[in-house]
């Protein structure tokens, strides 16, 4: 095998998303690249749970239709994914609970007894049982279960060990050299971006898929000293947010679409008032409560448009870590350069998924102080300038009023009624607009992949990015992802598809969102590919339905 | 600039309006923190939306204007932020008991260090006199000309539920009084919320019935939380009973806080924490 995909799959509860991440782990000591996705309902216990962990040569950001290595834990899993096992594949069962005439049967439940351990270290036994079934030497799946368990580490390489000796049906992986990243999920990159780019509060209310960003900064806030907390509500969210923003403090708040929605007033308020504001909107499926869980792209236009009324703003929608760490940052950062809200999109399958990335990848952009510290003339919070940006500065300011205003307001921040100032000050704030297009357009705003000479162009955004990246690698096409969506790299984009005779669009919607967005500047779309079940396609049926197409 | 407290925004609340004697009680307190050392710009005024929100344009000190009902929220951002900051809210009873009403028993329950000022008149005025949580049962607006059945609700009585650490209620017809309830509610370390008994000369213009039956309580000990109950009881925002001013209650109690405010953290413990974690995953 020169790449390996294995589902694990139990009860939730289980533990299946640590024991993926551990498998994970195995892979990229073997010198993998590694992506997994993670698949669970909203529910706390029992349920159905699965990770999908592929390993590869090169980087990978999407999973397979079929699984080389199935590890059931409960006879659930083995129902359910059996048929999607290629030929040869090989099935790992718990033999305590799931009966199976095909497969190595190990019995995780009596290992676990036999140590004293807790229900959940079946896992353990698992993990021990594959690495065996890879060929790995003992110490090294040992040295690797020492580093991600750090509690009862001595009874977990018990139980691995027993399993380890008991697996005897091998499918074997060989290790093919260092490995060649760490791996970090969507939530953990976006965190980390935004800490390097200087942040200093995160405010929050827990909404799948987002909070696992809102859980991270908070358990590390001790030792970042960042003011992390979670509110009465989504409203209370923003406003505490921006109020953090007028007095100084750089301020992120993370959420979902219905979250979203709450803040969107307010959001119209970052605009009107010019606070700088960086929101990460994980989407998940819509409308409404949609499936908690499952992942969607369908917040594009929602994200341009939310809040009332023509205010500027950025809107970046990353694909995988790599990128989510960059762009949390530039979001961050050019949100405090042009007093603009900016928003994050990520979605289920990156905020929850775990990619490797190069350590070297992920370089921090220190941020650089934007504020107002000595008043020289009378000081006017909303003073016009040559690019409409105004002098920002926070209280206390000796010797400055300095007055923020939802309302229409003239320079000082007084509020007005009259024609001329309500037009001047309209025109100030959407000065910054083409200054914020230089800004991006210098940030490499597309990501382009595959054969760059090919007419065949497939363009995706989001976590399609990196499924789109293999497929065009793998079919000779060009690949093309906007990571800056608005505003819209209509230079960038006019210029990746100069060429093209054939343009396809993958999407997590049904109507094509992105797709309007490219012919509104003037780019066809000749096949849209919308994707609203809720899972990400695979690489196999993508690569399958644009074969049939050109 | 900075020297006059009044700006020369024109004045649109209407003739004998409430807000004019709020309005002064503040500009009075902030020269009274001015002449014991405390600069202005020191001082934020947070406003919702509605008359009382004026106060933002009128008053020359830095503001936040918000959104309606919002206020409260945005001024814990501020006071997370900056802790040695002294943050005023101006609100308007539709404003923060009705669209707001969260922010408000929150803001109490957390004893978030800022000082509220409700300007309650008890009707929506900017709106054109619609019926707000605190008008009197029976009160007929715009919005409600058929059905009035709904009681009042009683805000003294709700935040002690919340765990306020200082209620009060004013009247602007007591102007001395109520300036030293603000300057109290500013000294009062957490949250203070003084309700003030506002005329509205256009939609509700309760002169006559404040007038008659408002008092200062001789013997009431603001410490004493059931005591603090009873009186909030007297009056329960209808149109009879007895309707106590000054401090309701007063307790001391840690004020809210959240990890370290901006000014004294280190970016370098942010990086360092990055660089170990990715250090940690290799």
């Amino acid at each position: 095998m020169n790449e390996c995909s294995v589902l694990i799959g139990g009860k939730a509860g289980d533990g299946i998303n640590v024991a993926g991440q551990i498998i994970a782990r195995i892979f990229t000591s073997l010198g993998y690249y590694v992506y997994m996705y993670y698949d669970y309902p909203s529910l706390i216990r029992g349920g159905h749970n699965f990770s999908m962990i592929r390993a590869c040569t090169h980087p990978v950001g999407a999973y397979r239709s079929e699984i080389d290595i199935l590890l059931a834990m409960d006879p659930t899993t083995l129902r359910r994914h059996q048929t999607k096992c290629k030929p040869d594949a090989l099935i790992i069962y718990n033999s305590d609970t799931v009966q199976s005439d095909t497969g190595s049967g190990v019995p995780l439940k009596t290992i676990v007894e036999q140590n004293k351990g807790l229900a959940i270290m079946e896992n353990t036994a698992m993990i021990g049982a594959l690495a065996s079934a890879l060929g790995m030497e003992w110490d090294a799946i040992a040295s690797i279960i020492t580093h991600e368990m750090r509690k009862s580490t001595e009874k977990n390489l018990d139980i691995a060990r027993a399993a380890f000796q008991l697996q005897a049906e091998k499918k074997e992986l060989r290790r093919i050299g260092e490995s060649p990243g760490i791996l970090i999920s969507g939530n953990e990159a976006v965190s980390l971006g935004l800490l390097s780019a200087g942040l200093n509060g995160y405010i929050a209310y827990p909404m799948s898929p987002s909070s696992g960003i809102l859980h991270f900064l908070a358990a590390s806030s001790h030792e970042t000293g960042i003011q992390v907390f979670h509110p009465e509500s989504e409203i209370a969210v923003i406003t505490i947010a921006e109020g953090m923003a007028y007095a100084g403090a750089k301020a992120a708040v993370g959420t979902s679409g219905g979250g979203f929605c709450l803040m969107t007033e307010a959001l119209s308020m970052a605009g009107m008032a010019e606070i700088p504001l960086t929101v990460i909107l994980a989407q998940r499926s819509g409308p409404s409560t949609g499936t908690p869980t499952y992942t969607a792209q369908s917040d594009l236009h929602f994200a341009i448009h939310a809040g009332h009324g023509d205010f500027p703003r950025f809107v970046f929608a990353p694909g995988d870590s790599q990128q989510a760490f960059e762009w949390a940052g530039h979001a961050l950062s050019l949100s405090w350069q042009f007093q603009v809200p900016s928003i994050l999109m990520t979605d289920k399958t990156l905020a929850e998924g775990l990619y490797t990335v190069p350590p070297e990848f992920l370089q921090a952009h220190p941020p650089d102080s934007v504020l107002v510290t000595e008043v020289r003339e009378e000081y006017r919070r909303y003073q016009d300038t040559d690019d409409g940006i105004s002098p920002y500065a926070s209280p206390p300011l000796s010797g400055a009023v300095i007055k923020g205003n939802s309302k229409s307001h003239d320079e000082r921040g007084m509020s007005v009624d009259e024609a001329a100032p309500i037009s001047a000050m309209t025109l100030k704030q959407m000065k910054k607009i083409r200054f914020m297009e230089e800004a991006v357009s210098q940030l490499n705003p597309v990501h382009i992949s595959g054969n760059a000479d090919s007419d065949v162009c497939l363009i995706s955004w989001g976590s399609n990015a990196p499924l789109c990246r293999e497929a065009a690698q793998t079919l000779g096409i060009k690949s093309i992802q906007p990571i800056v969506i608005h505003p819209f790299p209509e230079q960038e984009m006019h210029a990746a598809v100069k060429d093209s005779a054939m343009t396809f669009l993958l999407e997590d919607n049904y109507s094509g969102q992105l797709a309007d967005i490219c012919e509104a500047h003037g780019i066809s779309i000749n096949i849209r590919l919308p994707r609203f079940d809720g899972r990400p396609c695979t690489i196999d049926q993508l690569i399958e339905n644009l074969r049939g197409a050109y | 600039m900075t020297q006059q407290l009044i700006t020369d925004a024109q004045n649109t609340w209407c003739p004998g309006c409430g807000n004019f004697a709020i309005q002064h009680a503040i500009k009075d307190v902030i020269l009274r923190l001015e002449s014991e050392g405390i600069p202005r710009e020191m001082i934020v005024l947070v406003a919702g939306i509605g008359c009382h929100a004026k106060m933002a344009d009128y008053l020359n000190i830095n503001s936040l204007y918000t959104l309606h009902g919002r206020a409260v929220s945005f001024a814990t951002g501020i006071c997370m932020t900056n802790p040695d900051l002294h943050v005023i809210c101006c609100l308007g009873d539709g404003d923060t008991y009705a669209e707001g009403i969260a922010h408000l028993l929150f803001a109490a329950k957390r004893n978030v260090n800022m000082t509220v000022l409700v300007h309650n008149n008890r009707v929506y005025g900017l709106t054109g006199g619609q019926v707000t949580p605190t008008s009197p049962t029976g009160y007929h607006g715009k919005s409600n000309p058929y059905e009035s059945t709904e009681i009042s609700f009683n805000p003294l009585s709700l935040l002690l539920s919340a765990g306020c650490s200082f209620v009060a209620r004013g009247y602007t017809q007591r102007q001395k009084e109520l300036t030293e309830l603000i300057y109290a509610g500013i000294k009062h370390s957490g949250f203070s919320c003084i309700d003030i008994l506002q005329i509205c000369a256009t939609f509700m213009n309760k002169t006559k019935e404040y007038d008659e039956q408002t008092y200062i309580p001789d013997d009431h000990d603001p410490e004493d939380f059931d005591a603090a109950c009873r009186l909030v009881r007297e009056y329960p925002y209808t149109t009879s009973g007895k309707i106590a001013l000054g401090v309701v209650y007063r307790e001391k109690r840690e004020v809210f806080h959240v990890g370290t405010p901006y000014k004294q953290q280190e970016y370098s413990n942010t990086e360092l924490f990055v660089r170990r974690f990715i250090d940690g995953r290799r």
